[in-house]
């Protein structure tokens, strides 16, 4: 799983495909990352995502979970048209916004 | 017949195939000429029956699935089949957010997905029967609408 960390924000460079498949480490690396580093801020940076099924979903909504408790928030960012319609339809916009850049 | 094709592939319940199935149904329906948008649907909505019968049906073990694609016309249809543990309630499990596993950080929009990205879903499913997951699209339905207005 690609990441980066500044202060407490954590920015998660998600992959082409987020399936069921490579979900689940990414949700165990994300934890233990949110844990270790005090971490209240988390990024989902979809820019190079292409595809996304509802395994991606419940890792985002996991997050959120595991966030809340701590009083932090979870962003999206790099949202394409088909990502947009997927976390549209699941409502998980609803417990993520999307940061939206200013077009230069 | 003319403009039917079918294709039908077995593979082991193995979450490294989740990736194969829906790519391989994909490049069967290139024939049908789909839009970008038409082929990522149908890899959402494969992908998300496939996940189930690897999660629920089999809990993880390893054992068949398979797919059995067919084109008639411009109507492509999927089923996904397993020997699994079936479901009882399938009312409950189809709706939004269900999920047997929340541990699991399982979101239950599987069929919701499916149902949202498919024009038609009907399931079969006894519980220790397994489960036949039977979907269908039309492709090409926007085209067809612009290019037959007449001027």
């Amino acid at each position: 799983m690609n990441y980066k960390i500044q202060e407490n924000y954590l920015t998660v460079y998600l992959p082409k495909e987020v399936d069921h498949y490579n979900a689940e480490e990414m949700r165990k690396e994300a934890d233990l990352l949110i844990t270790h580093n005090h971490i209240r801020y988390l990024i989902f940076d979809f820019g190079e995502t292409e595809f996304c099924d509802s395994s991606g979903i419940g890792v985002i909504m996991g997050r959120y979970r595991l966030l809340n408790l701590l009083g932090g928030e979870v962003w999206a960012v790099h949202v394409g048209a088909r990502m947009r319609k997927i976390l549209t339809l699941s409502g998980v916009l609803n417990i993520m916004k999307i940061y939206e850049e200013e077009r230069a | 017949m003319r403009d039917t094709n079918e294709m039908t592939i077995i593979f082991d319940s193995r979450p490294v195939n989740e990736g194969f199935a829906r790519v391989a149904a994909a490049a069967f329906l290139t024939q049908l000429n789909p839009t970008i948008e038409e082929v990522a649907d149908v890899k959402t909505a494969i992908s998300e029956a496939v996940t189930n019968a690897i999660i629920h049906a089999y809990g993880n073990e390893v054992h068949n699935i398979e797919i059995h694609c067919s084109i008639t016309g411009n109507l492509f249809q999927v089923e996904v089949k397993d020997q699994g543990i079936g479901i009882e309630d399938i009312k409950q499990a189809m709706e939004p957010l269900f999920t047997t596993k929340p541990e699991e950080d399982r979101a239950g929009m599987g069929f919701a997905f499916m149902e949202a990205f498919m024009d038609h879903i009907s399931v079969q499913s006894r519980a220790g029967e397994g489960t036949l997951v039977t979907m269908e699209k039309r492709i090409g339905k926007e085209r067809e609408t612009w290019t037959t207005q007449s001027l």
